[in-house]
């Protein structure tokens, strides 16, 4: 059983559910991501999702991209980025690590050198944001062949059909994107993601994660009580950005307690 | 010979194009090709916006034999098509029109664009106006510095101008802002790209509109001279004026099609825009496959050139495709051969061509002298030279 499988299994017998933070792998520098990694666990995280700093990430917002530009800075590439798994493996064995990226980093490696790097640095899961499933041919073959899950994204605006099409390419679990726009933007409607939630569920036995729009423990909480996993992404980068070398494992532990405090009270 | 027919039901050429873009755009781009289908065709539609290109744009744009700068060069005689002499001084008008046409039967009362030298947020704040729609248009701070009358140009017009920080601050920062703008607000507004790239539909869709340039010009040929061209020369940024009349010229036997991308401080110190001519590695950017300027971690790297309206790492997947086929050939023109012909132009003829259309033009002085006095090249002019003063005063150390 894969690791995503094996951690969602273990919350819903004890009717928990995932906290999937997020951070962009190489911010604020590549020499804390390991550390933030750990961190991460320490307080809370059930997986990770590690972003790979992209020049041009569309679908982000300003937070995000900010991150991206500041590991680029430093050169933090997809080679990179897999070393930092590979690191952080030799001292975690069980946290599932979810890539989230960009298709032309990949595409730059090629989807079959891709899937073996990342099953050598013993990845879980990729999400590859501007892959749609009619766009990215055999690249989701090429993970399910290593037991790597590709993960896809849903939005506000995917209807019925296209879930079916979308789900049934997905493993581990599908990310239903809550608002429409970009990463970090605001107001999240929990009536109206509930709803849409019921809805996919009705078309897998995935687990559900949501994300997009989740800032402090209320919004936290409130989307634990209708989701499989709550990730959270910009108020994790921005919690990273206000920081200084000396307070940031602690102010990303300070958050990721109050956050799984609030998911777990759900 | 098998007609040319691309891109297939999905925006593919061949490897290239395609609709790569997050889950929350899909929608989105589904209604735009949904609409686009249905009205492409449609008679009313078709006679609207050929009404704009006649009343308002003021097309046909003619074609100008430069004579004097023919005699000057030597070889090959030049023929000029004259979409410096559009409303709003390029070609960029044909296609916001159809687009903004497009818009309003889609109901959408709010248009938004990202553009470079400017000249394809002056069209869009032009047709917005004139059809009343809101308008924003995204333009790098780079680009908002070096393009400043174009700027003030769409502020006159009611555009409102947001100047993007990130990333290299030019056209590509541009784009990703506008669509970040596009997937927030989808319901009421309408994306008018400015060039054949994005994801499908738009490549197909702006070639189309910007496709009367080379429907005039292979009649006008006729009228002129009784032929076609050996050679027809464009400048390729994204590519739009170039797939405009390069479009009904494929199907055309004997006819060169070139495409001059930017050298910028030339190709061998890697400061360009020229990733057909570098034969760049093939990518997705901007929600489509093509060439693409990047580094070895697949992120794209900052891009050289004088004119900003080439100033793009990627170029159309359409050009992708004719390039890989053969049909067209890509070439690149620096800075200084850019320049060069620029003055020619203005001092031979008195036509002040701007700084993107000026590759095309050095592109075809070097093939003229290749070629005997009885040959035909045509060049698109694409733009007038206007916007681009500042820029050339200040290589000259002039302050205006």
């Amino acid at each position: 059983m894969s690791r995503i499988k094996t951690v969602f299994a273990s919350l819903k017998q004890q009717g928990k559910t995932a906290l999937i933070p997020y951070i962009t792998a190489g911010d604020p520098h590549p020499k804390f991501t390991v550390s933030l990694m750990h961190t991460l666990v320490e307080h809370g995280a059930d997986m990770i999702e590690l972003g790979v700093p992209f020049s041009d990430p569309m679908a982000d917002g300003p937070v995000i991209q900010r991150a991206s530009e500041r590991a680029l800075l430093h050169k933090v590439g997809l080679t990179v980025v897999l070393d930092m798994v590979k690191t952080f493996r030799q001292t975690d064995q069980a946290t599932p690590i979810i890539l989230m990226g960009y298709a032309n980093p990949i595409e730059a490696v090629g989807a079959v050198a891709f899937a073996d790097k990342a099953k050598a640095a013993d990845v879980d899961g990729v999400i590859t944001v501007d892959y749609p499933p009619e766009e990215c041919g055999s690249f989701v073959k090429e993970l399910q062949d290593r037991d790597i899950d590709p993960v896809f994204l849903l939005s506000p605006t995917t209807d019925a059909k296209r879930v079916e099409l979308i789900v049934n390419q997905a493993s581990g679990f599908v990310y239903y994107v809550s608002l429409k726009g970009v990463t970090g933007a605001a107001n999240l409607d929990i009536v109206e993601v509930a709803g849409r939630v019921a809805s996919i569920r009705e078309q897998t036995n995935l687990p559900v994660g949501v994300g997009f729009g989740i800032r402090d423990a209320a919004t936290a909480k409130a989307t634990a009580a209708i989701a499989d996993a709550v990730v959270v992404g910009s108020r994790m980068v921005l919690a990273i950005e206000g920081s200084n070398e000396a307070n940031l494992l602690s102010n990303v532990a300070n958050l990721m307690t109050e956050l799984k405090t609030a998911v777990d009270a759900a | 010979m098998q007609l040319y027919d691309m891109p297939d039901a999905r925006g593919h050429f061949g490897q290239y194009g395609g609709t790569f873009v997050a889950e929350t755009l899909v929608e989105a781009l589904e209604e735009l090709r949904v609409m686009y289908e249905k009205y492409r065709h449609d008679p009313v539609f078709l006679a609207e916006y050929a009404y704009d290109l006649k009343h308002f744009v003021g097309r046909p744009s003619p074609i100008y034999h430069a004579k004097r700068l023919s005699d000057k060069v030597g070889g090959a005689q030049i023929y000029l098509k004259r979409e410096d002499l559009n409303h709003t001084g390029a070609h960029k008008i044909n296609n916001t029109i159809g687009q903004a046409l497009l818009a309003k039967r889609m109901g959408k009362p709010r248009v938004i664009a990202e553009t470079g030298a400017g000249q394809h947020g002056v069209a869009t704040a032009t047709i917005a106006a004139r059809l009343g729609l809101e308008c924003v248009v995204y333009m790098g701070s780079e680009d908002v510095k070096r393009q400043a009358p174009n700027v003030f140009r769409m502020k006159l017009l009611g555009a409102t101008v947001v100047p993007v920080e990130s990333g290299s601050k030019t056209l590509k920062d541009a784009l990703n802002e506008a669509m970040r703008d596009w997937v927030t607000n989808v319901h009421n507004t309408f994306y008018i790209i400015g060039t054949v790239a994005g994801p499908h539909p738009y490549p197909m869709m702006v070639r189309d509109f910007q496709a009367i340039i080379g429907i005039e010009a292979k009649q006008q040929m006729m009228e002129m001279v009784g032929r076609q061209p050996e050679a027809v020369v464009a400048c390729v940024g994204g590519g739009s004026n170039a797939m405009g009349i390069f479009y009904p010229y494929i199907d055309v036997p004997n006819v060169r099609l070139i495409g001059v991308e930017a050298a910028g401080l030339g190709m061998e110190t890697g400061k360009h825009a020229a990733p057909l001519t570098a034969n760049s590695a093939v990518g997705v950017l901007h929600g489509n496959r093509t060439y693409l300027m990047q580094d070895a971690d697949g992120n794209i790297i900052e891009t050289h050139s004088i004119s900003a309206g080439l100033d793009y790492p990627g170029v159309g997947p359409e050009h992708a495709w004719l390039k890989d086929i053969k049909r067209a050939e890509y070439v690149a023109v620096t800075d200084d051969e850019a320049m060069a012909a620029f003055h020619n132009l203005c001092r031979t003829e008195g036509i002040i061509p701007a700084l993107e259309s000026s590759h095309g033009l050095a592109y075809a002085e070097k093939l003229a002298k290749t070629m005997s006095k009885d040959k035909i090249i045509l060049v698109n002019l694409s733009g007038r030279g206007d916007k681009d003063i500042n820029t050339v005063a200040k290589l000259a150390n002039i302050s205006l």
